[in-house]
């Protein structure tokens, strides 16, 4: 399947399908509109995405070195996804989760690059002090509750969080993400039910990039349009055109307006892709460079975010020059996690526990 | 001529329990299947129904009385027709005895099917004596079943962010009787029952914890939390040091362990050295009813994801637990259950009481055994074993669990890398057998440890043997 996502007209569905529910009688959010961004907004989104796409280059590129080491996920075409959603939150009040490939999710929020580029390096100056590394970082600081490595766990532990925010009555969403090849694992349906029963206050995001490392979603997936992935819970789904960032946002609106009202959980499917490999080793067998090809071509979110800037009259220099600013700060980042100093040997056996028996 | 009828076991560990009502009374018919009692265990109120025709001759024991022995006879039933045949020539009990409804089938049986586990029922106190409590605070008799309840209690009326999750925990008041009461004072927000979906809620308390709760998530045992065990170890224990001490996972899992009465392989498993493997987990695994509730008090309260082991089979026993306003005790602690000078028997959970056993055995041998109660597993408290040893020169290890890989393994290697000069024996170990734990009563009977091994372990390494 994995047809490209079209772009799409200003003001515009934001989804591309909704479920068509066995039970009408079911609550479902409203339909979504394509979210109508000042230009301030646009720029911003703009330099968000664009500050992820130079990131992700940059340490590719530091891999390629041999200064990262193990895997490392780039979110590379993936951009719109992480900046369209946490672009409607609200900052220390909803919390968000999501797997390995949380570079982008970081950013996003607002996380400086430098933390995170020297904790891809393994330093003592990283988020995690050099000891969690490209797939487990955190900011508790920001409501960012991780980067996890096992596929799916993360859906569990943003049900808790979700179970936290209600429990509190603080008011919170959590936004967990998970990748289509999560959307296999029988834990995601455990919290499904459980979230939905106790009408959780959860947005669970799909991103949907075709492949699970080097399988298709068509080959994996009996239903392969994720968003129905929760009907038999009774949770409603949308799918949305990920590589359109206003599609995003105003989908996530939705999202959250309903979720709020206490209705409990959604279920967005984003249709995104990575130009990337799954991770740096990734031979690339599974697909052909015509069809990376063509979606960077048609369906780039960076590219689409330009169109429509350039439309409303922002001049070529002007992102040119934000570009150039995001290189820098990039380049910045880059040789602060190159020359900061490794871990302390004692960092080896802090924080095991908390407390001292 | 008339059918006796007996005190059915209701559950396969109980051994005596109330009949609290009759139903039926003297000159009643019954048929088979008609309700004739409730009887009431430390575990449920149950029913009891008739299994064949008659009418009841004479009520033996009166409703109300307490402690009837199973297979105690009740009542009597006077047959007619084929109802009156020799028991030995009645056809067998047909319908399995279900869980809620348990058939009176004790006459057609050949014989009462005995569990391998009465092996580790010798139901030993330990003393009183723990470094945390001063001497001379007054003590009340209480089951580890109450103190565990009393710690929860306890601890969700002291911290709000404090609230316990898992099947069966709140309507059904806890499968083995342990949350009772807790849905009554703390409401359902806070008492949760979950669906059967292991994976899914160890993972959402986890994830609750680094929101800022404190979840305690029940097991109803832990065979069934090896679906959950990547969210324990993966999740809870490594949080904190994967995010360099900003993200941490304050929980508590928590549920019966090891073997219990003839429930077979799938649900007889000691999993203490799984999780006492795993950096980044507290592993507790207490004995009697005093440390069940300071220490889970001190698993509620502590910052660190806490594994705690109970057994079914210690469940219903009564100990001493001291009076006090909080009882709370230290986690990573050993005790000194019954000091000695000859050789130490070291252990923890229903082992203690297999111990304590054998001590007293050799005592009347002229051998003065020391037992220790590692409480914790997870850090172990290697200091208050190698100072046993210093003392007594031998140890042997008993433990209700298998012998690979095991706690045992870890105090024999502890043993020989630091305190090897004071061996004047090897380490032996005292465990189970090296087998999936089998159903039939005999081969149970023999893959569990028993006293009578650590009797002969310990006169080996004296050499007394």
């Amino acid at each position: 399947m994995a047809k490209p996502a079209s772009r799409r007209a200003r003001n515009a569905p934001a989804t591309t399908s909704t479920a068509p529910s066995a039970d009408h009688n079911r609550e479902r959010p409203g339909e979504p509109e394509r979210y109508d961004a000042s230009q301030e907004e646009l720029l911003e989104f703009y330099r968000q995405m664009l500050l992820i796409r130079r990131f992700e280059e940059r340490a590719g590129q530091l891999y390629g070195l041999g200064l990262i080491g193990g895997f490392c996920h780039l979110y590379i075409g993936q951009e719109a996804v992480a900046v369209g959603i946490q672009s409607a939150l609200t900052p220390g009040k909803d919390s968000v989760i999501t797997g390995y490939r949380d570079h982008g999710h970081m950013l996003a929020y607002g996380i400086d690059p430098k933390i995170i580029m020297a904790e891809l390096t393994g330093r003592e100056a990283g988020i995690s002090r050099g000891k969690g590394g490209s797939m487990h970082m955190f900011s508790v600081e920001h409501k960012f509750f991780g980067g996890h490595g096992i596929v799916g766990a993360q859906v569990s532990l943003g049900t808790g969080l979700a179970f936290s925010h209600k429990y509190n009555e603080d008011g919170g969403v959590c936004v967990a993400y998970f990748g289509d090849g999560a959307a296999n694992q029988g834990q995601v349906y455990e919290s499904f039910n459980m979230a939905e029963l106790w009408k959780l206050p959860i947005i669970f995001v799909i991103e949907n990039n075709q492949y699970a490392m080097g399988t298709s979603v068509a080959r994996s997936s009996a239903e392969d349009q994720l968003y129905r992935r929760g009907e038999s819970f009774r949770i409603p789904g949308m799918q949305v055109d990920g590589m359109d960032v206003l599609a995003v946002r105003g989908a996530t609106e939705a999202a959250l307006e309903y979720v709020r009202s206490g209705k409990g959980p959604i279920l967005l499917e984003m249709k995104t892709y990575r130009y990337r490999g799954h991770s740096m080793s990734d031979p690339a067998k599974y697909r052909s460079r015509d069809e990376v090809q063509q979606m960077r071509d048609t369906s780039d979110p960076i590219e689409g975010i330009k169109k429509i800037l350039a439309e409303a009259g922002v001049k070529e220099e002007d992102m040119k020059a934000i570009d150039t600013k995001i290189r820098k700060d990039v380049s910045e980042a880059a040789d602060f996690a190159e020359s900061s100093p490794e871990p302390d040997m004692a960092e080896l056996y802090t924080d095991v526990l908390v407390e001292q028996y | 001529m008339g059918l006796e009828i007996k005190m059915p076991a209701l559950s396969p560990t109980m051994e005596e329990g109330t009949l609290a009502k009759w139903l039926v009374k003297e000159g009643d018919e019954v048929k088979a299947g008609d309700i004739m009692a409730e009887i009431e265990t430390d575990k449920a109120t149950m029913e009891f129904e008739a299994v064949d025709e008659g009418t009841i001759e004479k009520i033996l024991i009166a409703e109300g009385t307490d402690n009837v022995k199973v297979g105690t006879v009740i009542a009597m039933l006077s047959g007619e027709g084929e109802a009156a045949a020799p028991a030995d020539e009645a056809p067998k009990a047909e319908a399995p005895a279900t869980p809620q409804k348990a058939a009176q089938s004790e006459d057609s049986a050949p014989k009462k099917a005995e569990s391998g586990t009465a092996n580790l029922s010798g139901s030993k106190a330990t003393a009183v004596t723990d470094p945390a409590i001063p001497e001379g605070t007054e003590m009340v008799k209480q089951t580890v079943r109450e103190a565990l309840r009393d710690a929860m209690a306890e601890e969700m009326r002291r911290d709000p962010r404090v609230f316990l999750m898992g099947e069966e925990v709140a309507e059904y008041q806890g499968a083995y009787k342990v949350t009772q009461g807790l849905l009554d004072e703390f409401g359902a927000k806070r008492v949760i029952d979950t669906p059967i979906t292991e994976h899914g809620f160890a993972g959402i308390g986890a994830g609750a914890a680094m929101g800022g709760l404190k979840p305690i998530v029940e097991f109803m045992t832990f065979n069934f939390a090896m679906q959950a065990m990547d969210q324990i170890i993966n999740s809870a224990a490594k949080t904190n040091y994967m995010s360099g001490g900003q993200m941490r996972c304050p929980i508590v899992f928590r549920g019966p362990n090891g073997a219990a009465s003839r429930v077979g392989a799938q649900h007889s498993q000691n999993y203490a050295p799984w999780y006492a493997a795993v950096p980044g987990l507290i592993v507790i695994a207490p004995y009697d009813s005093s440390d069940a509730k300071g220490l889970l008090k001190a698993a509620i309260r502590s910052e660190d994801p806490v594994v705690f082991l109970e057994n079914e089979l210690v469940y219903g026993r009564s100990f001493e637990v001291p009076q006090v306003e909080d009882h709370v005790l230290p986690i990573g602690k050993a005790r000194i259950v019954r000091p000695g000078k000859d050789v130490t028997l070291v252990s923890y959970s229903i082992g203690v009481g297999v111990a304590l056993e054998a001590a007293e055995t050799l005592a009347a041998d002229g051998i003065d055994a020391e037992v220790i109660d590692l409480r914790t597993l997870r850090p172990l408290d290697t200091a208050t074993v190698l100072e046993s040893l210093k003392k007594t020169n031998r140890i042997v290890v008993v433990e209700e669990g298998w012998p690979v890989c095991s706690i045992a393994s870890e105090i024999a290697a502890v043993c020989m890398e630091q305190g090897f000069d004071d061996l004047d024996a090897p380490v032996l170990r005292v465990t189970n057998e090296d087998v999936p734990l089998p159903y039939a009563a005999n081969l149970e009977k023999a893959a569990l440890i028993d006293a009578a091994r650590v009797v002969k372990a310990a006169r080996k390494v004296c050499y007394r043997d």
